[in-house]
């Protein structure tokens, strides 16, 4: 097998991974950590765009690169300087952790094993490509999320609303930031609508190109995370009422659109003929805006302060 | 030959990333490994241009906005500080 | 011949990296290391940009990568004095 310049660059990449991976976790210095895994999120992204996977490198670059090291930074900032640094583990840990990564090892390695000597099976992306046309997206990602496999979609947005559930259930949200120098008012003041702007772009072109509800979700997020720390407060936010509707917005309109499709006749969330590109777009906007304020709350860290107030409607807070 | 002008370029701006790397895992101070990360964000977005071309994915051009406004988020977010008292 | 000029564009651009990257790793302290930055964010990215536009040829896909130069350009500058603030304030504290 001749080695070319694109098995040089897949090598480095592949080893530049792993050498990041361990160098995030090792050490004890956790601000050190967090640098160094969001320098790991960035290269993932460039690594699935490398795979051919742009969705992937969209959604890594928002989420991985950005977002989970702020919210990373976030939680060590609780901590005291002296703190953030970890001591050694124990001997049953150390030993149950090394036993838990020959295991992964092998099976990594029996899993390269088999891809590269065993026999090709059938691909299920000759099967999406083939119903492509009628699925109402021609971006074959978007249409195997929100059509041939929108349950799967319904559920992991059912996943997220419990994981937010969780973080208002924790408590008040997180100290709000002081006031914010010139300049980071300024950058603050033109990259946030420029996140919504290139939010509303992705959604809307992931019905024919790499895109979609999670990335823009994941941007409008991160546009969040900017005002907030711009010193934005909660009560900047809209109202805990609107809230609490864009956060189950998502799942309302699969919901919905399952029950008019059962009640049309059709199976659960059998889009109507011709009909399918249009309710797609639709689901595609609620979802982005549930994402959005998922993520965002779990960057304000908890309920936002305007929540209490509500409790004499006989919600619980 | 234009795919191996290409290739060859990300090949050397790939290890150039590297280079810039170490600054990030020695780096005394927590701001030298910031700088690091600002570094291999450019430095991204120069690759996913470089692939994007290589591999004929306009998308990827897209991903290298996203990127760049990612970064200056992660930049934010790291400089912050909160009072203790506010 | 179009596509030949964008390669130098992009060979040059290296060099550009090449010192960010370098400076990065020998000049001595957090301020001298944000001028690298600068190198490889103005004219590494720029040359890059300038050098893809003529290879991508499409008029839609330069001013995309202009839009993009300039962002990263703004960001980075503003990145950049926030972390020298950032460090400015640890020395205070310190």
């Amino acid at each position: 097998m001749e080695i070319t310049l694109w098995h040089l660059l897949d090598s480095l990449l592949a080893i530049l991974l792993l050498g990041l991976g361990w160098a995030a976790l090792s050490g004890t210095d956790l601000k050190r950590g967090v640098v160094l895994f969001m320098a790991f999120g960035l290269l993932l992204s460039l690594i699935w765009a490398r795979l051919r996977a742009p969705d992937l490198a969209l959604a890594e670059a928002a989420i991985g690169a950005g977002l989970s090291g702020a919210l990373l930074l976030l939680a060590l900032r609780d901590k005291e300087k002296s703190e953030n640094n970890l001591g050694q583990p124990g001997f049953l840990p150390g030993l149950a952790s090394l036993l838990l990564m020959l295991l992964l090892a092998a099976s990594f390695a029996l899993a390269y094993v088999s891809a590269v000597t065993g026999h090709e099976g059938g691909r299920l992306a000759g099967l999406a490509f083939g119903n492509l046309e009628q699925s109402g997206v021609s971006n074959p990602v978007t249409a195997v999320l929100l059509n041939f496999r929108a349950y799967d979609t319904l559920l992991e947005l059912a996943v997220l609303l419990a994981a937010t559930l969780g973080i208002l259930a924790l408590g008040s949200e997180r100290r709000p930031f002081r006031r914010p120098g010139v300049l980071l008012e300024g950058l603050v003041a033109w990259i946030s609508p420029l996140l919504v702007i290139v939010a509303g772009y992705l959604l809307w072109a992931g019905a024919h190109a790499p895109g979609g509800a999670f990335q823009a979700g994941a941007l409008l997020a991160a546009a969040i995370v900017m005002l907030r720390l711009g010193g934005m407060r909660s009560d900047h936010l809209p109202g805990p009422l609107v809230q609490r509707w864009l956060l189950v917005g998502g799942i309302t309109a699969f919901m919905l659109t399952g029950y008019l499709a059962s009640f049309l006749g059709l199976v659960f969330l059998q889009y109507p003929d011709g009909r399918a590109g249009l309710l797609i777009l639709l689901i595609e906007s609620a979802a982005m805006l549930s994402i959005a304020l998922s993520l965002g709350l779990a960057y304000i860290g908890g309920r936002p302060s305007g929540w209490e107030n509500r409790s004499s409607r006989g919600r619980s807070s | 030959m234009i795919e191996t002008v290409l290739l060859t370029a990300s090949l050397l701006l790939l290890v150039i990333l590297i280079t810039g790397l170490m600054r990030a895992l020695i780096g005394p101070s927590l701001q030298d490994r910031m700088l690091s990360i600002q570094l291999l964000g450019t430095g991204g977005v120069a690759l996913l241009i470089l692939l994007g071309l290589l591999l004929d994915i306009e998308a990827l051009v897209d991903t290298a906005l996203v990127l760049a406004l990612l970064a200056a988020v992660a930049a934010a977010a790291l400089t912050r500080r909160e009072k203790r008292h506010d | 011949m179009i596509e030949l000029l964008g390669s130098l564009f992009i060979l040059a651009s290296l060099a550009f990296f090449a010192a960010g990257s370098i400076g990065l790793l020998r000049l001595p302290g957090v301020h001298a290391r944000l001028h690298a930055l600068t190198k490889a964010d103005n004219l590494g990215l720029g040359l890059l940009v300038a050098g893809a536009g003529l290879i991508g040829g499409d008029l839609l896909l330069a001013l995309k990568l202009l839009l993009v130069w300039l962002l990263v350009m703004i960001a980075s500058a503003i990145a950049a004095y926030l972390i020298a603030g950032h460090a400015m304030n640890d020395r205070e504290e310190s």
